[in-house]
């Protein structure tokens, strides 16, 4: 649809309130089968929210185990029945656990959630549009993604478990019944899941790109785009070439289980017999995984790293600083993003000459993500900040990104990766990266943009003692685990008490699980905070309450189906004007008109 | 009942705290809602400040505290590469750490918002951001060519004159077998695998495999200052070497032989006086996830002078004489070890 077409709804919709009768839209429309991109975005959020809780509440279980390998804890035997007798977690159960935990937060979270609630909000909101390029397919993406959590959701409940192999499922452990109980139907539910995931995946980014490409207002050229929509942008890019090899991995993977096929499987004994399978190669399986894979982290980066841009510059009442070089080094991650795949795959008996390569691209990568940081740190520089708790988390963000994105530089080396590979590091490397620092940005957004969501604030003290626990709890975890890495400590062991050269960690373990289970509930205060705001919340006043010069504070505080009432503005001017409007205000707002004698930047 | 009354204290605790959250919004409104901005900005900045010093002082506490804990110097000679080359990583990255995080929280203090306080128009400056594209990407470079020095090294073939043992995973424990006196190691066949008596699906119309040695107990034996080259490969999934006081590691992929060299450089004797623990040993890891056992997968390494070595080999019997000769009392126990070692 385009937006005419829509004006057209949207203005027959605002009619109807002028005349102030009540035309109830049906509650299944408007609030389960919508087509309003807002009403999208709060879905996958909501969704987003309940996984997250649930992703979490997994680690808090697997971290008891880790930290207390020698205790019991009955509770867990009431969470979790049979998996957890006499209140110890079984080892089938810990790597189940693990795997969800680890499918959950990448996919459901930081890829559904994340993308799926921001992108969805407020790429029509800043480039100007009354809605997505196709509302319907938009309403299909989110269908799907439901559709692969209830499968997800299933495989927690069924006898033989969900999927036990990593998140990373590789084959043969994933593709064979005998090879642990988790791939049987949990890996089968997890795979068929999955599938459905890439579909949504794909139908939301089509319809992302083609709405920031077609769909902008008039003026909204595509240097005058707020950096979180070149930052969703390029996300959907990288999903909609990557996923589909994703894709194309998974169904050789169901071949391989349900129909004798042998592109993964060669030369296996187990069970007691050999198979017959001979002549796939397993690694097949990590190339076409890791193609996606490493693409993956940044779907879950980038639009992080968009939303921190526009709240570091807009609390800092000052433009973004070098706005053209971070668009440029947002397309130098995206081209970079699918050629280093394979540093995920150094140890796998690759060809040495292979790895050089990999080593030099990889590193490559460093250099924009470098730019970004500087360019952050100059935003803020000589700014006028304001500590909003979206700002915080803002900040947080950024120094989180230049801890995690450091140690990148190590495991990026073959040479080093050889020792840190699969241990304790990546797992600190990732989730300071990625996992805390992408769920940073995630709350920057969710605090900053929650007044358009919902027409309320979330309560700021709340919101100040989430961000400090958080952050300080999330170093706390993860910083000490470097240490263990370098020590050489494998990941995904369910009990460290027999080896030797890791047993003396047992004390930093149990120090790090208290912590784990601190922050797990400082998130449930945010959770709370979240849904007591929806309603109770302070409301929103102003039209514009953070003074930010972008389209979406030009809606109405409630902004119905078509997002403006009257027509779309027209964008005359960049969305970092930070500068003095001559009426003592400090920002210039998009769809003024330049004043006469100035300059467009 | 006790999951009951937990969920209610939880839920009381929230209530609690939402509530002098709530209050201090209240409070906010009545004392005029600048002034309590105002107060909060500089709170803030105040708290950011605090969390950084005391995170840097964290890190300096939690590094006295961990090294104690660390594995000891490489006990490979191509290992050396990787403890130099992680220290100048360490180092380059480390001022990279301290610097941007050092800017990061200095703006933050020196630049929050005070009454009348105004932000600089500043949208970009070229040359400053040539620069600093610049400087990441020589130092990349210099990073790169270290790596690549040390990568070639570790990669390149293994010396002529390197024991070779085959290294097999399986779930869950590691099956080692040394080649004999004739130093080669004989084919093996997956289809003629059986766990009574071909573990590793040796053919024997390979005379080769006749004094092929294998070891169910996850021990290797190495030989102190001279290169081994590991034949490493699965039998069932993916499994991993990992062998960190080497700083080596390597996937076990079934139908895929892969290959990893090394030269120890310390016997076990000498570690457990270098280290001071009487009871130091080097210990294979399995490191790629392998399904529940995963983290039972337990091997060790015995680094030993030539001469014990040779007389611990003197004293193996070939996995053919174990399963074929007329069973000696020590073949029996053998084979009541391999059996049991199984599952
Ligand atoms: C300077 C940039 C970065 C470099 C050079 C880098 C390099 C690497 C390398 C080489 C690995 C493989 C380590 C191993 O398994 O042995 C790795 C793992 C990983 N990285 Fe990064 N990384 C960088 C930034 C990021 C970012 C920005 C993210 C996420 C947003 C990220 C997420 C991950 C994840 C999730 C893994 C682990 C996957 C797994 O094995 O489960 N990395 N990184
Ligand atoms: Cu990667
Ligand atoms: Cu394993």
């Amino acid at each position: 649809m385009n937006n005419e077409a829509m004006l057209h709804d949207a203005t027959h919709a605002s009619h109807h309130d002028h005349g102030h009768e009540h035309h109830e839209q049906h509650f299944i429309t408007k609030y389960i089968f919508s087509q309003d991109h807002k009403m999208i975005a709060k879905q996958f959020l909501i969704t987003g929210i309940i996984w997250a809780v649930i992703g979490a509440l997994m680690s808090v279980f697997f971290r008891l185990q880790l930290g207390f390998p020698d205790k019991t804890f009955p509770i867990m035997e009431k969470f979790l029945g049979e998996w957890a007798k006499g209140g110890k977690l079984n080892p089938e159960f810990y790597y189940a656990l693990v795997t969800m935990h680890g499918t959950i937060l990448v996919f459901f979270v930081l890829t559904a959630g994340l993308s799926g609630t921001f992108s969805n909000l407020l790429i029509p909101l800043q480039v100007g549009a009354r809605d997505m390029a196709s509302p319907f397919m938009n309403m299909l993406s989110y269908w799907f993604f439901f559709t692969a959590s209830v499968f997800m959701f299933i495989s927690l409940f069924i006898e033989t478990g969900p999927a036990s192999g990593g998140w990373t499922t590789y084959p043969p452990l994933s593709a064979l019944k005998e090879a642990s109980m988790g791939s049987g139907l949990g890996m089968d539910l997890w795979l068929t899941s999955m599938a459905l995931f890439v579909v949504s995946s794909l139908l939301g980014g089509l319809n992302y790109i083609a709405t920031v490409l077609n769909m902008r207002t008039t003026g909204m050229t595509m240097t005058r785009m707020p950096l979180t929509i070149w930052a969703f942008f390029f996300t959907a890019v990288l999903g909609v070439l990557s996923f589909p090899v994703l894709l194309s991995g998974f169904v050789l993977l169901i071949f391989d289980r349900n129909f004798g096929t042998s592109f993964y499987l060669s030369e296996i004994f187990i069970g007691g017999r050999a198979l017959p399978n001979v002549g796939g190669s397993a690694i097949l399986y990590q190339h076409l995984f890791w193609f996606l894979g490493h693409p993956e982290v940044y779907i879950i980066m980038l639009p992080g790293m968009g939303m921190a841009s526009e709240i570091l510059s807009n609390n800092s009442r000052k433009p973004i600083f070098g706005y053209l070089a971070m668009v440029i080094s947002l397309i130098g991650i995206t081209v970079l993003a699918f050629l280093v795949w394979a540093h995920h795959m150094f140890v796998t008996g690759m060809s040495p000459f292979l790895g050089s390569i990999f080593v030099l691209l990889t590193l490559l990568i460093a250099v924009p993500s470098a730019v970004k940081v500087f360019n952050w740190l100059t935003t803020i520089w000589k700014g006028n900040l304001r500590f909003t708790v979206g700002m915080l988390f803002a900040l947080g963000f950024v120094s989180l990104f230049i801890s995690g994105g450091l140690t990148g530089i190590f495991l990026g080396n073959s040479a080093l990766d050889i020792h840190l590979h699969d241990t304790y590091f990546v797992v600190a490397h990732f989730h300071i990266v990625m996992g805390v620092s992408a769920f940073f940005g995630m709350f920057a957004g969710i605090y900053h943009w929650f007044p358009k969501m919902f027409g309320r604030f979330m309560n700021n003290t709340l919101g100040y003692i989430h961000f400090f626990i958080t952050i300080i709890g999330a170093y706390l975890i993860f910083w000490p685990m470097h240490y263990e890495g370098v020590a050489g400590m494998p990941r995904r062991y369910y009990d460290f008490s027999a080896w030797q050269s890791f047993n003396s960690f047992q004390g930093l373990n149990a120090f790090i699980s208290v912590v784990t289970i601190i922050v797990f509930f400082a998130q449930i205060l945010f959770v709370v905070n979240f849904f007591v705001s929806i309603f109770r919340g302070k409301k929103v006043t102003t039209q514009n309450p953070w003074s930010s010069p972008t389209l979406e504070w030009t809606t109405p505080i409630h902004p119905g189906h078509g997002n403006w009432d009257g027509p779309i503005p027209t964008v005359y001017r960049w969305a970092y004007d930070y500068k003095d409007n001559g009426e003592g205000g400090d920002f210039i707002a998009q769809n003024v008109p330049l004043k006469e004698g100035e300059e467009a930047h | 009942m006790s999951v009951f009354i937990l969920i209610t204290l939880v839920v009381i605790v929230f209530g609690i705290i939402y509530q002098i959250a709530k209050a201090s919004e209240y409070a906010a409104v009545l004392n005029g809602e600048e002034k309590v901005k105002q107060q909060t900005n500089k709170l803030m900045a105040s708290l950011l400040v605090a969390f950084f010093l005391l995170g840097m002082y964290g890190i300096v506490k939690c590094h006295t505290a961990l090294m104690k804990h660390m594995i000891p110097e490489s006990a490979s000679v191509e290992g050396v590469g990787f403890d130099s080359m992680f220290t100048t990583t360490l180092i380059v990255t480390g001022i990279v750490f301290v610097i941007t995080q050092t800017l990061l929280f200095w703006f933050v203090y020196k630049y929050q918002s005070r009454p009348g306080s105004k932000a600089a128009f500043i949208s970009h400056n070229n040359k400053l951001e040539l620069i600093w594209t610049t400087i990441p990407a020589i130092v990349m470079a210099g990073l790169v060519v270290i790596g690549l020095k040390n990568w070639i090294t570790i990669t390149s073939p293994a010396p002529k004159d390197a024991q070779i043992v085959e290294v097999v995973g399986k779930q869950f424990n590691w099956l080692i077998r040394y080649p004999g006196k004739d130093g080669v190691l004989g084919k093996r066949d997956f289809r003629k695998i059986s766990d009574e008596n071909n573990v590793l699906g040796l053919d024997w119309n390979d005379k080769d495999n006749k004094d092929d040695i294998i070891s169910q107990n996850g021990e290797l034996h190495i030989v102190v200052n001279k290169p081994v080259k590991l034949i490493i490969g699965s039998r069932d999934v993916i499994h991993d070497v990992g062998l960190p006081h080497f700083r080596m590691k390597m996937d076990a992929v079934p139908g895929i032989a892969t290959t990893i060299w090394f030269t120890p450089r310390y016997t076990t004797a000498e570690m457990k006086v270098k280290t001071n623990n009487p009871d130091f040993v080097y210990e294979i890891s399995c490191d790629q996830m392998c399904g529940k056992g995963h983290y039972s997968m337990r091997g060790t390494v015995i680094v030993e002078t030539q001469a014990e070595h040779d007389a611990w080999l003197a004293k193996q019997q070939s996995y053919w004489d174990v399963n074929n000769a007329p069973a000696t009392p020590a073949a029996d126990t053998a084979a009541v070890a391999s059996t049991t070692m199984n599952n």
